[in-house]
């Protein structure tokens, strides 16, 4: 029990994925401005963000709506980020081997985070934050089918084990899934799942800025929005990390191995925010025609390479 | 019938640098009505003035918009010298038409920032302002500050260029033409930009018409409507260019036409400097005794589009009358056209397609009384009517 309690609250959940977390957003913050030819940030400006928003600023309640959904819904958000992290990280830094089918559950925990904003959205009674929900709900509807596809494949490449240590040990005994054609063509799709999954430009309609004003985020302020930053800071390691142990063969932690496994998460992250610096943002029908046909159509792709075991 | 959801933009909003609000009536995302409020930046710069000299009114009518804070002195100037009957010098003339097109340079580059930024393209954005801040050191080097220049004078300019300072513009502009290449080719060539603006808010060259469009967003639609080659001023007849027009009347073909014209204000600026080492050193007013009774109109091509002058003298030292209309006050009525139908995301884009400006379009009206000639709405009543009003909205709460 104090051990799960600790894996939950300690290592590898909240505290260890927010840190990091946190420093990889700073490492995006930083990169989109070096692109832009800008400064870009301090190294410790995420944190600074979380506890001013946590401790100084202010948490106003909408005067429409429900209040009680409305504070809920940032914090079932951490804890859907948590418990997916802790899945994700326990078997990726080898600490247990986790259980059978452990994947799925996976996929299930993360998609909690997306629907606790839209509740939280709802809940408020902003007519800007209705339209980020409803954007956020067709984005969902995009981009899942094609993730569980990318899974699919995954599951397919290491002989159907559905559990994610097992599919971690094969990729180290043999060669990382990525090495061939179908591994390509999945770790594409699956940077553009994890794209609109962290609502990044070209996805990030639910939040738009210029046009509905942050949406599905404009009515939180003080702690609550500090809840919502914390899962995000998780959401922004967990899902590169995710995509490092299903298909770039996870974490070794041997000796100058950790450096390999760090530099992992960093490609993976400096790749979405490569995309984000380089992309407008979709409508949110492209987006959906986006997924639905030609990610879907590339990952079915994938499926039929594997089958032929390419 | 189903019920329609507000979605307010405005008083307040990432989307516009200037105070308004829209209210988009939406169904879903589709907007269904469109309703425009405005008089949240009302400053009365007709009536002030009325109280200035005509040599203090350039720096008020240089206030009225910080980003084409070049064009209103040129209408006025235009009107003023109009009414005197001057004719300036080729000298004045083309040191003139330089900063209008050095100007329309920057505003365009602005407004491609502003646009990517809309578009959630941060990285276009920084870009366009980092590549206009030269133009505004330029403008620094030129007059002696970036902004609100304070050049215009009546019968000349302030400063003149010298021969020393030409090489250096003209490496500047030489720089502003690779930078716009590149800024060309990652705005036009991108299909994700293509998938965004091209088929949204589209003006058919009726609409533009009916609704009397200026500018680029007039061009954009096909409308070959210039005030520098319709009513020619300044140094324009003196030197060759085109009038840039699109046919598709979109976002994209308004993103398209201001490019372009970057590209045209370069080649007149060029031009003028050629012109201006034939021009004698020094030679950049005609005195002016005074201003004699009349009326005179100015007209000039803003970045936006046309702006007009109207100025009313009795013979003081201040004008009578002065009206001012600016090109988004009959831009922005093309909104119902081209927003109506779209999504909000579309709307959006719409909206700061034609590069609207609040502070330029503010207007009050004064009603008289048909019959007896007095004023109904005076500034009491105004007040007791707005203090009623916000009573109203207190209670509603």
């Amino acid at each position: 029990m104090a051990a799960s309690l600790f894996y939950f609250f300690v290592f590898p959940g909240i505290l260890f994925a927010a840190t990091v977390g946190a420093l990889l957003s700073w490492f995006d913050r930083k990169i989109s401005a070096r692109v832009q030819f800008r400064k870009g940030p301090p190294l410790l400006q995420p944190f600074y963000d979380f506890f001013k928003l946590l401790l100084v600023k202010e948490t106003i309640l909408p005067k429409q709506g429900s209040p009680l959904v409305f504070l809920l819904a940032p914090v079932l958000a951490v804890f859907g980020a948590a418990m997916s992290g802790v899945f994700i990280l326990l078997p990726l830094f080898n600490i247990t081997t986790g259980f059978r089918g452990d994947l799925l559950v996976i996929f299930y925990l993360l998609t909690v985070p997306s629907f606790s904003y839209i509740i939280g959205a709802l809940a408020s009674g902003n007519p800007l934050a209705a339209v980020g929900g409803s954007r956020e709900m067709k984005l969902i509807l995009g981009y899942e089918v094609t993730f569980l596809l990318v899974i699919a494949g995954v599951i397919m490449k290491c002989g159907q084990h559905f559990d994610l240590n097992t599919i971690i040990q094969t990729q180290q005994d043999g060669s990382p899934f990525i090495g061939s054609v179908s591994g390509v063509i999945l770790f594409i799709v699956a940077i553009f799942c994890v794209q609109a999954k962290l609502a990044l430009v070209p996805f990030d309609m639910p939040e738009a800025e210029a046009e509905i004003t942050e949406g599905i985020f404009i009515e939180y302020s003080g702690a609550a929005y500090a809840m919502i930053k914390l899962a995000k800071y998780i959401m922004f390691f967990i899902l590169p990390a995710f995509i490092v142990a299903l298909l770039m063969g996870g974490f070794n932690l041997h000796g100058i191995n950790i450096l390999w496994a760090v530099l992992k998460v960093i490609a993976v992250v400096l790749l979405l925010t490569l995309i984000k610096n380089t992309n407008p943002r979709l409508k949110i029908k492209q987006a959906i025609k986006f997924f639905m046909i030609w990610m879907n159509l590339l990952a079915v792709i994938a499926l039929v390479l594997i089958a032929f075991g390419l | 019938m189903s019920k329609k959801t507000l979605i307010p933009i405005g008083p307040y909003h990432p989307l516009q640098e200037e105070p308004e609000l829209f209210k988009l009536y939406c169904d879903g995302e589709i907007v269904k009505d469109i309703k425009w409020e405005t008089g949240y930046n009302h400053r009365g710069i007709e009536k002030l003035s009325e109280s200035k000299t005509y040599e203090q009114v350039f720096f008020l009518v240089e206030r009225i918009c910080g980003i084409c804070s070049n064009s209103h002195p040129f209408a006025f100037a235009n009107a003023v010298e109009e009414i005197a009957n001057i004719e300036i010098t080729n000298r004045t003339k083309y040191i003139r038409s330089i900063i209008a097109e050095l100007e329309r340079i920057h505003s365009h580059l602005l407004w491609v920032g502003l646009a990517g930024h809309f578009l959630g393209y941060n990285t276009v954005f920084m870009w366009a302002w980092k590549y206009r801040e030269p133009t505004l050191d330029l403008f620094e080097m030129i007059t002696g500050n970036r902004n609100s220049y304070g050049m215009f004078k009546v019968g000349g300019v302030r400063r003149d260029i010298e021969e020393s300072k030409i090489p250096v513009i003209q490496n500047v502009l030489d720089d502003i033409k690779k930078k716009t290449d590149l800024l060309a080719g990652a705005v036009m060539d991108d299909p994700v930009i293509h998938a965004r603006t091209k088929g949204v808010g589209i003006l058919t060259l009726q609409d533009v018409i009916d609704y009397g469009a200026v500018g680029p967003t007039a061009r954009a639609s096909g409308l070959e409507i210039d005030v520098r080659k319709d009513d020619p001023y300044a140094a324009y007849p003196l030197v060759n260019w085109k009038v840039i027009t699109a046919q598709a009347g979109d976002v994209f073909a308004k993103a398209e036409v201001r490019l372009l014209e970057m590209y045209e204000s370069i080649s007149i600026i060029e031009q003028c400097l050629a012109g201006l080492k034939k021009e004698k050193e020094g030679d950049i007013e005609v005195k002016v005794r005074e201003i004699p009774e009349g009326i005179g109109n100015g007209r000039a091509e803003a970045p936006r589009g046309e702006v007009f002058h109207f100025v009313m003298s009795d013979g003081s030292t201040s004008p009578v009358r002065h009206k001012i209309r600016a090109p988004s006050y009959v831009n922005i009525a093309t909104f119902r056209k081209s927003c109506i139908g779209q999504t909000i995301a579309d709307a959006t884009i719409s909206l700061a397609a034609v590069d609207p400006c609040y502070c330029c379009t503010e207007r009050m009206a004064v009603a008289y009384d048909i019959h007896s000639g007095k004023k109904i709405l005076n500034a009491e009543e105004l007040i007791s009517i707005s203090v009623k009003r916000t009573r109203e909205i207190k209670d509603s709460d």
